[in-house]
């Protein structure tokens, strides 16, 4: 038989963080929703923008915030042929060094040329403001050839917001192709057929469930495939009744430690089929499967486990698994 | 193995809250720094590396913050490490710093811990589905609920232990002006009636979610005889050990990392009897239930007997054995902090300093952090003396 390759599966992790600014980065997007950009001066004399929050010098906190142009010169670019998704243009744009007019640093920032041979080190650029300013870097949609005429206006039109800016979300998204192992994919698709397996190690003949490919304990390969029972015993299990972003299950359920007979480690899954505060250590349980068009390979084939209705297993036949 | 002796000279943190709105991660941590520098009489100018901890960036989507915090921490041109070790990093951090001094590489080192959890959700971060995997994950409480009850099986403690460390903790707490918790009206009664969350751990029984951060200056012997500093917390041993997530018969109610770890501790620090020869401790308990845990897991109680200590009010301030005089964890909780915290009650305790919440006379104290799946332990022992 042909060796099949790992499973995947897509991945998303994306959450909405809230940052807070602080006093020196507050000024700053604050300045950026009325169309004004705010640089820091620095113990030496020079403006510094965005402002850094301690000077690099002092180390003490950057409290001298003054106004600087919204137009500049190119100091250095880099050309972004593809853009991706997120970037402040869906066409081929700069990313750009633009020393603004009454700073000492550059800021680094979009510009929104034609082509490459439209930017060069030494053009002069202006700001494409947002017309709905948020109080956040892209209140500035990017820069501009400063000979383009301006098409939006060079003052916030909410100029009523006086509140200061406190914070931004800061969204992430991360998407990742998640690649389960060789010997997770075994036992993935080993599901799929209605069957546990597991690996025993060589050395201390203990069976992992799923199989890990390698001993934690003597760090040795286990490659003795070991199929298990789909019954057990719970071992220890706690009732979840806190809600949460993110869960799939909905509270309150029991989320349990299941030794599969044959098995050397218990694995969590879940306990349905009896209330909750009946389930007890020890309780003896069977895999609830669900029917067979529904499989996939995944351990949730087995849509939950249920009591098997024999005599609890003796305290001392698990303890060693707590 | 010779090495310099190294000593806490100054301890910085900042008053816990659950939400910062009004500073940045970097705001934040320099409130912390700012105390510590203050507290060891020393500027930026004095500091020769700079060690930075936290816990998993998903807590604040910030990818290795240590990068942007550079500035912020005087660490230009100066070392600048990040530690990272799941919720024990605090503690593991204090000891990177030590470690640096120790070896005689530097004379003074600043180390800095922190957590702003009110940037996200760690319920979540700590919950993301796995594909194929059963979703019946639920954040810490979820991962740690079932070995608490195995605890509970395995010693056969009565059901209200768990309620007596949570109601002694934010009593405690009312004593720390840093504290996040301060609930006055905490009583055993008060937290066995609180909602169960994770049966069997109940709500009054879990840490809060803080934002917080706590620094430490260590310097050396020599650095701290050319100051004038007359109380440093020296520091007679640390240990760290840590052991796999998972493991077929995986003891996850009495690991064995942490008795290893504790085993060598005690013997570095020249101690055979724990419970008579340290005067306090500062555990890290973020569930009420880990203190008799760990108090079996140290050596300060026998297997299954942990929980007689706390039953006798033994942990209590004016007890045999106090036991988290700050309020612990379960009266602050900015996670990558935490065990930082642990670290700094212990100096705080035999510098003798730790104001309200100080024990009369103490001068050798514990510090412990853990952190995963109860699988990285850090600890150290400091000392009003210098070790023998």
């Amino acid at each position: 038989m042909a060796e099949l390759g790992t499973l995947h599966a897509p991945l998303k992790v994306e959450f909405d963080y809230t940052r807070s600014l602080g006093p020196t980065l507050s000024e700053f997007m604050s300045g950026l929703r009325r169309h004004q950009v705010v640089g820091g001066r620095l113990a030496d004399g020079t403006v510094v923008v965005p402002p850094p929050e301690y000077d690099p010098q002092t180390l003490d906190p950057v409290k001298d915030l003054v106004p600087v142009a919204d137009e500049g010169i190119v100091q250095s670019w880099t050309w972004v042929p593809e853009p991706v998704k997120g970037q402040p243009l869906d066409r081929p744009f700069a990313w750009a060094l633009v020393l603004l007019d009454g700073a000492d640093r550059p800021l680094l920032h979009a510009v929104a040329v034609d082509s490459s041979d439209a930017i060069e080190t030494g053009l002069r650029v202006r700001a494409r403001w947002s017309d709905e300013p948020a109080g956040a870097i892209t209140d500035i949609r990017w820069f501009e050839p400063a000979d383009v005429a301006s098409t939006s206006s060079t003052t916030a039109s909410t100029g009523s917001t006086t509140e200061a800016v406190d914070g931004i979300i800061s969204p992430v998204h991360l998407d990742y192709d998640y690649a389960a192992s060789p010997e997770e994919s075994k036992f993935f698709r080993g599901l799929a057929d209605g069957k546990i397996l597991g690996q025993r190690c060589p050395k201390c003949q203990k069976v992992y469930v799923p199989p890990r490919g390698a001993c934690p304990v003597d760090g040795v390969p286990t490659t003795d495939e070991v199929e298990v029972a789909d019954h057990g015993t719970v071992t220890t299990f706690c009732i979840v009744n806190v809600p949460f972003l993110g869960q799939k299950i909905e509270p309150p359920y029991v989320s349990a430690y299941v030794l599969l007979d044959g098995a050397d480690i218990a694995f969590l899954h879940l306990i349905l089929g009896v209330e909750a505060s009946e389930v007890r250590m020890g309780m003896r349980v069977k895999a609830v499967w669900k029917p067979r068009d529904e499989w996939g390979t995944t351990i949730e084939n087995i849509s939950h486990f249920e009591p098997t209705g024999e005599p609890d297993a003796d305290f001392e036949s698990y303890r060693i698994h707590l | 193995m010779s090495h310099t002796l190294a000593a806490v000279i100054g301890v910085g943190q900042t008053h816990h809250r659950a939400k910062r709105e009004d500073v940045s991660i970097a705001g934040l941590l320099r409130e912390a720094v700012d105390r510590a520098l203050a507290d060891a009489q020393v500027t930026f100018d004095d500091i020769d590396a700079v060690v930075v901890g936290k816990a998993p960036d998903l807590f604040e989507g910030v990818m290795m913050p240590e990068l942007y915090l550079a500035e912020a921490l005087g660490a230009a041109g100066k070392p600048l490490l990040r530690v990272h070790t799941a919720g024990s990093v605090g503690g593991s951090t204090s000891i990177v710093a030590a470690s640096l001094v120790e070896a005689g590489i530097h004379e003074r080192v600043l180390t800095v811990a922190f957590e702003k959890q009110s940037e996200s959700n760690a319920m979540w971060a700590l919950s993301v589905p796995v594909p194929f995997i059963m979703p019946v994950h639920a954040g810490a409480g979820g991962y740690f609920a079932p070995h608490v009850r195995s605890y509970i099986r395995r010693s056969e403690a009565p059901n209200h232990i768990g309620a007596i460390v949570a109601a002694k903790d934010r009593q405690n707490a009312l004593k720390n002006p840093y504290a996040h918790l301060h609930n006055a009206d905490t009583t055993v009664e008060s937290v066995l009636a609180s909602q169960m969350l994770w049966d069997p751990i109940r709500y009054d029984e879990t840490c809060p979610s803080s934002d917080g951060a706590c620094a430490l200056v260590i310097a050396s012997e020599a650095a701290v005889e050319r100051s004038d500093i007359k109380n440093p917390a020296w520091i007679h041993g640390t240990q760290m050990r840590s052991e796999p997530t998972t493991a077929a018969e995986r003891d996850q109610v009495n690991p064995h990392a942490g008795r290893e770890a504790a085993a060598a501790l005690w013997k570095q620090a020249g101690i055979s009897s724990p419970i008579d020869e340290i005067d306090c401790a500062e555990i890290y308990v973020p569930f009420s239930w880990f203190e008799p845990m760990w108090l079996e897991n140290l050596g300060f109680a026998e297997q299954g007997d942990g929980w007689r200590l706390t039953e006798a009010g033994e942990t209590a301030l004016d007890g045999k054995i106090p036991v988290n005089m700050s309020g612990g964890v379960l009266s602050s909780n900015p996670i990558g902090a935490s065990g930082m915290l642990r670290f700094a009650e212990a100096s705080l305790q035999v510098m003798g300093e730790a104001g309200e919440h100080q024990v009369d006379g103490a001068r050798k104290a514990l510090g412990h952090a853990y952190g995963g799946g109860s699988q990285f332990f850090a600890m150290w022992v400091v000392g009003s003396d210098k070790p023998r």
